[in-house]
């Protein structure tokens, strides 16, 4: 991979609108993580992570976006997502974060199981006005 | 569109996944398969889950879903070749594949399904419900 490329790299913003778009998000998460020097191990957390947020982004928001941003903190680097929709919301938080707990006939392990696959972890949301989660993995 | 495809290797069915899972694709494997169980009357089905560099809770719910119905229709599923990040991360999330047996390779997963057919020919094979799942409830 080439060096000295963070600036281009910077940011890019995916739609989130089919299970195609799903695919996508995972296929440019990785690339970020490969590039970020995070291990095979965090590599697949994140992007695991990714997979079922852009999941819960598409399905139970009705679609939005994802802002991918390869960060860097002094010598630290890493990968930040930021999922956004203007679907329902989510009314309970914390009700939502519980493993087990799902309105639509999954498994109900996507939001609280993406958590525990990153580092950092904010949820915002609110009936009517949508959700935004954002999640970060650091080598 | 694009399918997966299934080969008969003697008395059992063999599914490579290549590519990125997406949805459609999913679907699909769980049709075109249980169709070529209840033809074949193959008594064993071989995931080979190698080139997965993820499985999220859809995939994994797949996974769950094509076992419970090759049981039905009298074949029983091992899950070969899940990469170690992808175990570790699996287990993370939550998801920890209680109803598939699974394999490190396609070599050992075969040679389980050889000894299920021996060691009962007919109706009384030891599957993967025989004492093999993990204990514990994932809510
Ligand atoms: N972007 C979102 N907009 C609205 N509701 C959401 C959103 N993300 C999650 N939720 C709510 O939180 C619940 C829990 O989400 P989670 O991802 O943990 O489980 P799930 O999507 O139902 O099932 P799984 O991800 O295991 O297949 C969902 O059922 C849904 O009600
Ligand atoms: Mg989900």
């Amino acid at each position: 991979m080439a060096t000295g490329d963070d600036a281009a790299r910077g940011t890019a913003v995916l739609a989130i609108g089919s299970s195609d778009d799903v695919v996508r998000v995972r296929q440019e998460v990785r690339s970020r993580a490969v590039a970020a020097g995070l291990g095979i191990v965090d590599q697949t957390k994140i992007v695991t992570a990714a997979s079922e947020l852009a999941r819960n982004t598409l399905i139970h928001g009705g679609g939005g976006t994802v802002r991918v941003e390869s960060v860097s903190q002094g010598v630290r680097r890493g990968v930040r997502l930021t999922f956004e929709d203007h679907g329902p919301g989510i009314p309970d938080i914390n009700q939502a974060l519980k493993d087990g707990f799902t309105t639509g006939g999954g498994l109900g392990l996507g939001l609280g199981g993406s958590k525990r696959l990153s580092n950092e972890f904010e949820i915002d949301s609110a009936p009517g006005r949508g959700t935004r989660v954002t999640i970060a993995r650091w080598k | 569109m694009d399918r997966i495809p299934i080969l008969k290797l003697g008395d059992a069915l063999l599914v490579t996944i290549q590519v990125d899972m997406h949805d459609r694709l999913a679907a699909a494997l769980e049709e075109d398969l249980t169709e070529r169980i209840a033809a074949t009357g193959a008594k064993g089905v071989l995931i080979d889950i190698s080139s997965l560099g993820i499985v999220d809770s859809f995939i994994g719910r797949m996974l769950d879903t094509v076992a419970a119905v090759s049981r039905m229709l009298g074949a029983d599923t091992v899950v070969v070749g899940m990469r170690p990040a992808v175990a570790i991360t699996l287990v993370e999330l939550g998801l920890e594949l209680k109803g598939v047996r699974t394999a490190l390779n396609v070599e050992r997963g075969m040679a389980l399904i050889g000894r299920w057919l021996e060691d009962g020919d007919g109706d009384e094979r030891d599957g993967p419900a025989a004492g093999d799942a993990n204990d514990g409830d994932g809510g």
